[in-house]
């Protein structure tokens, strides 16, 4: 992203939210910029939601402040904050059809009524429902719904676009359809979303950045690339991928020094355990112990050589099913780049 | 909207659960069936059957009753305001329990739905107690206040089932979209409540107006309608009066509380009982 736009569309400004003992919100500093599509990504529990419903109005930071486009909007109420929410359960008003739901912020902003219906059909254009408008809620299926709640949030052409795990209540198939049909949208309307997910996979698909909490901190803040090839610590390495840690011992019998690093299994090769390792080569001896075969790929788990364990992915270029499961006890040397071997800070 | 489609595990009911169903609906209807029969019988003082002959003289005679028209006007007028009391009332507090949690929540859910769990009785002593510890003379609005307190509940009760299955999040999402708090209420919380508080409403007015054991210890000199019908029931003369009256009594209550239950059966939520 090469947007330079001096104000961030939404800053926190070590931003707490105390729940009595309980540290929902603990210390968050961070930027979105203008017309990004950011994702908070994070286990549930973490803080990301609630930090979502502070941009939103419909929770206080206990300190700390919230800057929407340069202005501080940490005390004002939900209805005069230029943000619209897409919620989990999409809250469609069951006793209003599909065209008064969408229209709904236009009402209230007393809208003449020609305009508020032509806009609310253009919405439901947008996002693909043409002639639902008549129906109520209950007469749509889950992914109609959905649309229908987007729909609502952005008839008022908000700035931001808050989006709290909308996907979540979907089957997979339509998930994945959904996640490409919000990117383009996203891009179509060109407003910044903030996506909320504890799915690392939705959030490396859709996110032009994301951010990853744990108790209430932010662990890194990065593009999805960086983030999964440049884990900055252990929890990330673990929560985004699969967590493919060495430490201690082992880690300085490899790196020399005892530094816990993270390796990502489809970086590792396997081969002969007297096989010659080149420089510039990390490598570390061991014995299969699983072969979970997926399809695409088959997945080796391998015990080390003085302890720990790796995952290891490789592609089924020429393999089959049949030839993998021989695999399994067998003693193999693993070999990656040096530069593969990310050391980590920070304790999870 | 479309109908719902049968219940495929409905089947036809064997005939002696039909032939049950049917005694039992005999026997609960026919005391009332008899006070319609005996509204239009020419013996004033006695009940013999069969009828020794058919009037509709009766019906005159109701009309010209300067003190039944008293009691049936006090009796609207008390159902009426007990009813407006316990709407306003019993959707505050199902607000309160059910969107705020607060010390004693549990306690203060519990002690609203004493004043149906008591017996009437008990309500009716209390009351009087209480009215006489504060030399509050007996009125109109002691009456009122008497009706209000089992009003309040059956509104609460209809509010909270509602609020139990509401998914707070569209108050947030019309906040969220520019309506503050009371153009949500107007637009939002009320429109999705209403059938709740009509039923609810219907049900309380209907309880109100054919109460008898708490208005005898609320009432002063003032009888309604219940009242009345029992007073005269103690007199010999014009017996079949209380009849026509209970007939239509009968007729006009019928109406809200069959609009009651078409609505409960409509949201399947609502409860009627009490």
């Amino acid at each position: 992203m090469s947007n330079q736009n001096p104000t961030p569309a939404i800053r926190f400004e070590n931003v707490h939210r105390h729940f009595g003992e309980v540290k929902a919100v603990d210390g968050v500093n961070l930027d979105v910029l203008d017309g990004e599509f950011f994702t908070f990504l994070g286990p549930s529990g973490s803080g990301k939601t609630t930090c979502l419903r502070m941009v939103a109005g419909f929770d206080r930071p206990t300190s700390g402040r919230i800057f929407l486009h340069g202005d501080d909007v940490s005390e004002l109420p939900p209805y005069e904050r230029d943000v619209n929410t897409v919620f989990q359960d999409y809250a469609l008003f069951p006793h209003m059809t599909v065209l008064d739901n969408v229209a709904y912020g236009l009402t209230v902003r007393k809208a003449a009524r020609e305009q508020r219906t032509r806009r609310a059909e253009e919405m439901l254009d947008l996002v693909r429902l043409p002639g639902l408008g008549k129906r109520k809620p209950s007469q749509l299926s889950g992914g109609q719904r959905q649309r229908v709640a987007l729909a609502r949030a952005l008839i008022l052409r908000p700035r931001v676009l808050l989006l709290d795990e909308p996907l979540g209540a979907l089957d997979l198939k339509l998930r994945q359809e959904m996640q490409v049909e919000l990117k383009a949208l996203q891009e179509q309307v060109g407003i910044t979303f903030i996506y909320v997910t504890h799915d690392q996979e939705e959030a490396l698909t859709m996110s032009d950045r994301l951010a990853v909490f744990s108790h209430g901190r932010i662990e890194q803040v990065g593009s999805p690339a960086e983030i999964y090839e440049s884990p900055a610590t252990e929890f990330v390495a673990g929560f985004v991928g699969i967590s493919n840690l060495v430490r201690g011992d082992v880690a300085r019998g490899i790196l020399g020094t005892d530094t816990t690093f993270s390796v990502r299994p489809e970086k590792i090769h396997i081969l002969e355990p007297d096989a010659a390792v080149q420089g510039g080569m990390d490598s570390v001896r061991g014995r299969i112990e699983e072969v979970i075969y997926l399809g695409m790929y088959t997945r080796f788990e391998v015990a080390l050589e003085g302890g720990g364990k790796l995952t290891v992915a490789q592609q089924n270029l020429e393999t089959s099913s049949m030839d993998v499961h021989t695999a399994r006890g067998r003693e193999v040397r693993l070999v990656w780049e040096k530069s593969h071997s990310r050391k980590l800070g920070g304790q999870a | 909207m479309p109908s719902k489609p049968r219940d495929p595990q409905a089947e036809r009911a064997p005939w002696p659960i039909s032939l049950g169903a049917l005694l039992a609906v005999l026997f609960i209807n026919f005391p009332i069936f008899i006070i319609f029969l005996y509204a239009f019988t020419t013996d004033e003082q006695t009940f013999t059957f069969p009828l020794p002959g058919m009037t509709l003289k009766w019906f005159g005679v109701a009309w010209g009753r300067e003190d039944l028209w008293a009691a049936l006007g006090l009796s609207v007028r008390v159902a009426g305001i007990a009813t407006l009391v316990a709407l306003l009332l019993g959707t505050l507090a199902a607000a309160a329990v059910s969107r705020t949690k607060f010390f004693g929540r549990e306690a203060i859910s519990f002690m609203l739905l004493l004043p149906i769990a008591l017996p009437g009785i008990v309500t009716g002593i209390a009351l009087r107690s209480a009215f006489g510890l504060f030399d509050i003379p007996f009125s109109f609005w002691t009456i009122v206040i008497g009706h209000a307190t089992f009003c309040v509940v059956i509104v609460y009760n209809n509010v909270v089932a509602r609020f139990r299955r509401t998914s707070w999040s569209i108050v947030e999402a019309s906040m969220d979209l520019g309506a503050n708090g009371w153009e949500t209420f107007k637009r939002i919380i009320l429109p999705h409540i209403a059938t709740a508080l009509l039923a609810g409403g219907m049900l309380a007015f209907a309880l109100s107006f054919d109460e008898v054991i708490v208005t005898t210890f609320t009432a002063g000199q003032e009888s309604t309608l219940p009242i009345w019908i029992f007073s005269q029931l103690t007199r010999p003369r014009d017996r079949p009066v209380t009849n026509v009256v209970a007939l239509f009594v009968v007729l006009i209550m019928a109406i809200p509380i069959l609009l009651a239950y078409r609505i409960s059966q409509r949201d399947g939520e609502t409860q009627l009982s009490r």
